[in-house]
């Protein structure tokens, strides 16, 4: 492996064996993702994506392998808050208002009252919730709960986003809309997204290349270049190439599902 | 004025309630011919409380300072204990069933030998009233700290937050409402506490002493004047510890208390 500080991420033989069942969740896993793409994870059930996501996290630490952020340990990097993560629920704090709970890393990182107010003000416009500020989270719909976390996410304007399956618990057009959002923003602040999911659409709509995983014990069976145009629009999902993309992903999901003899219902 | 009136309106029913059961009380002790040792009608409850009123103040003033102490103490050290423990998680593991089956003790029984312990005065009642408060604060205040969902410590520690941060924005914040309805119970059992252990003795100017002596002298309206007073005075103290509630679920709103 080069030393190129160039990659985002850095994975290199990265194993996980939790001891607790002995379950085998990550086996030998290689993977460079370069500053600026927006790499999905993707596989049934059990294939260890969200495992990968917490290990570059720093949450968990890896049985084998050597994990670097941006050149540095993922330790490190959590320490210097580098990357910030985006989970399946929104995860907000209810004593906390909408503008507070954006406002958590940036009081975390030691910034002062008026710059923690300027830059929520601006995070506020980013996802459209201008006048939600003094909300408390159990006031707000599922999307806009899910806004709120993007906006906490991005309050101290990371080089790195993590995302767990975030809009999984979505209605398909509050989905839809947010993957548009979410583009939008990947292209005008040029971070490093890694994102997990379960929907081969979405992967495909959404990424500059899909990581295909399998299960028992989580090994990647392929990676996908998704060359469809940028931007991404609402028509994307229309073209030929799409088709394609998702055809092809799905075969490689189900090749290596029908291997393990894996009910193909496992793909939602 | 009208806010008045409709605080009126929701309190109608139950006042009429209040006025119902007291005049029916006053017209059925006459009706059945009830003797006054086992209940004594409310006008002349009422006469003896207004007769005695310094003497029942008084003694009512000092056991609730033995109840409020005994509240103080007990839920301090519990709310410190709940804190070491739930940061110390094997050592709260290790502790955990006992205190749990410490909670089911009938503490009162110790009742006679705190006087021993802690001196006949108000040492003793503190005391038993400090652990009554103890063990129900303790476990709530636990089970409050520790029913975090694990995401939002993951999102804490994405942030490079250390356990001093997780503990001062998610896990107190969480624990409040758990911590506040351990308060109002341990508010009730600290004012139980002081009167049972004053029931085993000491000095003369306290409720649980004028109760049982009233008792022994046949003077019915004086002691259910105390017991009176002992009601009134824990009501206050649940309805100051509800304000207190009050307050502070207003700085960290949840969802179905705002």
């Amino acid at each position: 492996m080069s030393t190129e500080a160039a990659a985002a991420v850095s994975l290199a033989g990265v194993t996980k064996i939790f001891e607790r069942g002995q379950t085998h969740a990550l086996d030998e896993i290689d993977l460079e993702i370069a500053p600026g793409e927006l790499v999905s994870l993707i596989g049934p059930s059990g294939c260890g994506k969200s495992t990968l996501l917490r290990l570059v996290a720093d949450l968990v630490e890896p049985t084998a392998g050597t994990i670097t952020v941006a050149g540095k340990s993922a330790h490190r990097a959590r320490l210097d808050r580098d990357y910030a993560m985006v989970f399946q629920e929104a995860v907000l704090y209810d004593w906390r208002t909408v503008a507070k709970n954006i406002a958590l890393p940036l009081e975390l990182a030691g910034w002062s009252r008026g710059e923690r107010q300027r830059r929520v003000g601006e995070m506020v416009e980013l996802v459209e919730l201008t006048g939600f500020e003094k909300h408390h989270p159990w006031q707000l719909s599922g999307g806009m709960q899910m806004r709120v976390a993007i906006a906490r996410a991005l309050s101290l304007d990371p080089k790195l986003l993590l995302m767990d399956e975030p809009f999984g618990a979505l209605d398909e057009m509050t989905r839809e809309r947010l993957n548009l959002e979410l583009l939008q923003i990947w292209e005008q602040s040029g971070c490093t997204v890694l994102f997990v999911t379960h929907s081969i659409t979405e992967a495909v709509f959404l990424s500059t290349r899909v990581v295909v995983m399998s299960p028992r014990p989580g090994r990647i069976a392929g990676i996908v270049e998704i060359d469809l145009p940028q931007p991404r629009t609402f028509d994307t999902r229309e073209e030929p190439r799409f088709f394609e993309l998702v055809t092809e992903v799905r075969e490689l999901l189900r090749g290596h599902l029908a291997a393990h003899g894996a009910p193909e219902e496992e793909l939602a | 004025m009208r806010r008045f009136l409709r605080g009126l309106r929701e309190w109608a029913p139950a006042l009429v309630v209040a006025v119902a059961v007291i005049v029916g009380w006053e017209l059925a002790i006459d009706a059945f011919d009830v003797q006054r040792f086992l209940l004594p009608k409310p006008s002349e409850i009422w006469d003896a409380l207004v007769e005695q009123r310094s003497e029942l103040w008084n003694a009512g003033w000092y056991t609730f300072s033995e109840a409020l102490w005994g509240f103080v103490l007990g839920s301090g050290a519990a709310i410190l204990a709940a804190l070491v423990l739930a940061r110390f998680r094997r050592f709260g593991g290790a502790l955990m069933p006992y205190f749990i089956a410490a909670n089911a003790i009938p503490i009162i029984a110790f009742a006679p030998i705190a006087n021993a312990w802690f001196g006949i005065e108000k040492g003793s009642k503190i005391a038993i009233a400090a652990v009554l408060c103890f063990f129900p604060v303790l476990v709530n205040t636990l089970r409050g700290l520790t029913s975090v969902r694990p995401a939002q410590i993951e999102l804490m520690r994405s942030y490079a937050a250390g356990n001093v941060e997780i503990f001062r924005r998610v896990r107190i914040p969480t624990s409040l409402p758990f911590v506040f309805s351990a308060l109002k119970v341990a508010s009730v059992l600290a004012m139980i506490g002081a009167i049972v252990g004053e029931y085993f003795g000491g000095s003369q100017e306290q409720l649980g002493i004028v109760i049982k002596n009233a008792a022994a002298l046949f003077q019915f309206e004086t002691a259910w004047a105390a017991i009176v007073v002992a009601c009134l005075l824990g009501i206050g103290f649940y309805l100051a510890v509800s304000l207190a509630e009050l307050l502070v679920m207003k700085a960290f709103p949840a969802q179905g208390n705002a």
